[in-house]
């Protein structure tokens, strides 16, 4: 319950993009002429500001709201935190390729100001109810942006078979969620999280579990829950794919946080068992698939699996190293993500390129830009000294100290495999004939974003301490 | 078992139910199958007043039937729907999805059976006195205990609103809009020209037309 009004400062930040997101719809509306750029200033303020509202009172300790229905802890402090910086980068990607499209409309960034509002509240959700809801939020602005540009068959595809199977795994969450709350009584996480330690073989719960799993790994795209990641990367265009490519995977880890470790945290055993799979699947079957792509989108769609595979390998540990590990996993990944996509909207300005044969030559065209990407991929296939490298190693580390020896064999092996795609676009960018000899051109404003990008990548694979201290402090 | 009046109540209504969803996915015309999902809307919440949630109940045959069901049957009714098409692979699908369903069905009932969720597990709640008001207890809880959730709802209706409205709102050059603010500064002098003018004589109608014309279609 509200005790005072002055707790309500716990939660300015959501107040702030909520309000800032309805600004932004309204003045988009006013704005005549230059709409884009009315909306995009607007759209970057709002997350500017409501970043500095979370570090300006960063809480050292949780704390609840409404009956502990908004939780705020350092966990949420540091992911919203990450979520907000990466929309940033991502806003100032895709502004371009908006532009060229006709599509640098108010409702991208709209939609993008309620979908991190969506990922907010997922992070700080203490209940089921809130959990679900932010969730909804969230899928709901990614189906509309996926749709966005109206002209396009292929998106209209994309949006549809999104919309579809996201709705199906939303109610098997939903199931899962109500047989939770049938059996415990409460829909408070703590009371969940007790039950499930108190009577770890209760049947209804451990389908209630295998429900949630669906939805979480849904969500997250593990396989065989995967089939959407490729056509909505493939179908959306390039500026959506970067946003739904970059920060809605920590919203997933924050999912698999909240509702995993926490909420049912006694059922360890039984939800670690299920995740293997998944895991095991994934990181075999999107590095193998990827291969096979002659679409970077559809590429970097399989190597998100992949990626999502590892992530769930330091949750399957299910230490606090482990946990520590997928977090450091998420944010880093996310961060590669947007790098990554953040090239391939800076390259589709003037026309789409989506085949890796448009990347030939890159490197005569704009040698920076290829330099960024060649970090960027060495980074996803875990080349050191990049982040990719070390992330992998903390994950890889987390599973054989819980003597899970297999499963780290079994990763290596097949980020092997995998190192065969992402060193292919090096090649490709490096020792290939440009298809023409056009300079590319980042733009100020991008090029900023995208160096940055590209050298905290490089900086955090050589200075990994701090980051990594961070995600295991606030986990454990 | 002697049957309570109640009990018995619930039975039928259930049975009413359950067929009226089989209704919704097997009836051959999407309008039938609306009308079912009237029907089952209805008959759940003659289930929701059994329960003494007459609120709801209410709500649900207001809002759901009332309102937001008759919307459906007139988007139903203007839907072209091919129904050979939709019906294409129902037989070659149907054994498959029959033994898939089965099996959930098993799976289900084994694991939430009477023996968890039976008045043995789940006590029945206390029937409230006559004085009670379950909107008040309703709007009690709701904009104290679930307020933050409340509002989060309220900001995913906002964003179901601006999505169907960015996905479907063309400006094409020969659509025909009102313009409200132009409507109202209009003047009398933009809309209406006064002429003076002599009056005139209206022409006899010519005798060789025959009758049945009237007048007016000349002034």
């Amino acid at each position: 319950m509200l005790s005072t009004l002055s707790d309500l400062t716990l939660m300015a930040p959501e107040l702030w993009l909520a309000a800032m997101a309805c600004v932004v719809l309204v003045a988009d509306v006013y704005a005549g002429g230059g709409r884009g750029t009315v909306a995009y200033l607007l759209a970057q303020l709002a997350l500017l500001g409501g970043m500095w509202l979370l570090l300006a009172d960063a809480v050292p300790a949780p704390e609840a709201l409404f009956g502990g229905a908004f939780l705020r802890d350092p966990l949420a402090d540091v992911l919203k935190a990450a979520v907000l910086v990466l929309t940033v980068a991502v806003f100032a990607y895709a502004r371009g390729y908006l532009q060229g499209r006709g599509l640098d409309r108010g409702e991208y960034y709209v939609l993008g100001l309620f979908g991190v509002l969506g990922m907010m509240v997922l992070i700080s959700a203490g209940n089921l109810l809130t959990l679900y809801l932010g969730l909804e939020l969230l899928a709901l602005s990614l189906y509309a942006m996926v749709a966005l540009h109206r002209d396009s068959l292929e998106a209209s595809e994309a949006a549809m078979k999104y919309f579809v199977l996201g709705a199906l795994a939303s109610g098997m969450m939903l199931y899962g969620i109500s047989l939770l709350y049938g059996v415990t009584g409460s829909l408070a996480l703590d009371v969940v999280a007790r039950a499930a330690a108190a009577d770890a073989s209760d049947p209804v719960m451990l389908l209630a579990l295998a429900f949630v799993i669906v939805g979480v790994a849904f969500k997250l795209g593990a396989v065989p829950f995967h089939m959407w990641i490729p056509d909505v990367y493939h179908g959306a265009p390039a500026a959506v794919a970067l946003y739904v490519g970059a920060a809605p995977k920590i919203a997933g880890f924050a999912l698999a946080m909240r509702l995993l470790v926490e909420g049912l945290g006694g059922l360890q055993a039984e939800w670690a068992d299920m995740l293997v799979v998944l895991a095991v699947l994934s990181i075999a079957i999107g590095n193998v698939v990827a291969i096979a792509q002659t679409n970077i989108k559809r590429m970097l769609g399989y190597s998100t699996i992949s990626h999502i595979g590892f992530l769930l390998l330091g949750l399957i540990a299910g230490t606090r190293d482990g946990y520590g590990a997928a977090m450091f996993y998420a944010l880093t990944y996310a961060l590669m993500a947007a790098g990554a996509f953040g090239v391939v909207a800076i390259m589709s300005r003037r026309s789409e390129a989506e085949l890796l044969d448009d990347y030939r030559g890159l490197n005569a065209r704009n040698p920076w830009l290829a330099f960024m990407m060649l970090i960027l991929m060495f980074s996803m296939a875990g080349v050191p000294p990049t982040v990719g490298f070390y992330a992998k190693l903390t994950v890889l580390k987390a599973v054989i100290d819980v003597g899970a020896l297999w499963l780290a064999v079994v990763a290596v092996a097949f980020s092997i495999v995998g190192a065969f795609y992402y060193l292919r676009v090096v090649k490709l960018m490096y020792f290939d004939e440009p298809p023409e000899e056009a300079a590319v051109r980042a733009g100020l404003q991008a090029g900023t974003v995208l160096s940055a990008n590209g050298l905290a990548v490089l900086g955090l694979g050589l200075l990994p301490g701090a980051l990594l201290a961070l995600c295991l402090q606030v986990v454990g | 078992m002697a049957l309570t009046f109640q009990q018995f109540l619930f039975y039928a209504f259930a049975a009413v139910l359950v067929g009226a969803a089989l209704g919704v996915i097997t009836a051959r015309n999407p309008v039938h199958s609306v009308l079912y999902l009237v029907l089952a809307f209805f008959t759940s919440a003659a289930l929701w007043l059994l329960m003494e949630a007459e609120f709801l109940a209410l709500t649900l045959v207001l809002v759901y039937v009332g309102a937001v069901m008759v919307l459906f049957l007139f988007v139903v009714m203007m839907l072209d729907i091919d129904l050979a098409a939709l019906r294409a692979g129902f037989t070659r699908y149907l054994p498959l999805g029959l033994v898939v369903a089965a099996l959930i069905v098993w799976e289900m009932a084994s694991v939430l059976g009477p023996a968890r969720f039976g008045p043995g597990r789940v006590a029945a709640p206390a029937p409230h006195g006559a004085g009670y008001s379950n909107t008040k207890a309703l709007g009690e809880t709701l904009y104290t205990q679930h307020l933050y959730a409340f509002e989060v709802a309220a900001l995913i209706l906002l964003v179901a609103i601006v999505a169907a409205i960015a996905l479907t709102l063309r400006r094409r050059p020969d659509t025909r809009r009102q313009d409200p603010a132009r409507q109202v500064r209009v003047r009398r002098r933009d809309r209406v020209r006064l002429v003076r003018m002599a009056p005139e004589r209206r022409p006899a109608p010519a005798a060789s037309e025959p009758g049945g014309r009237t007048g007016t279609e000349e002034a």
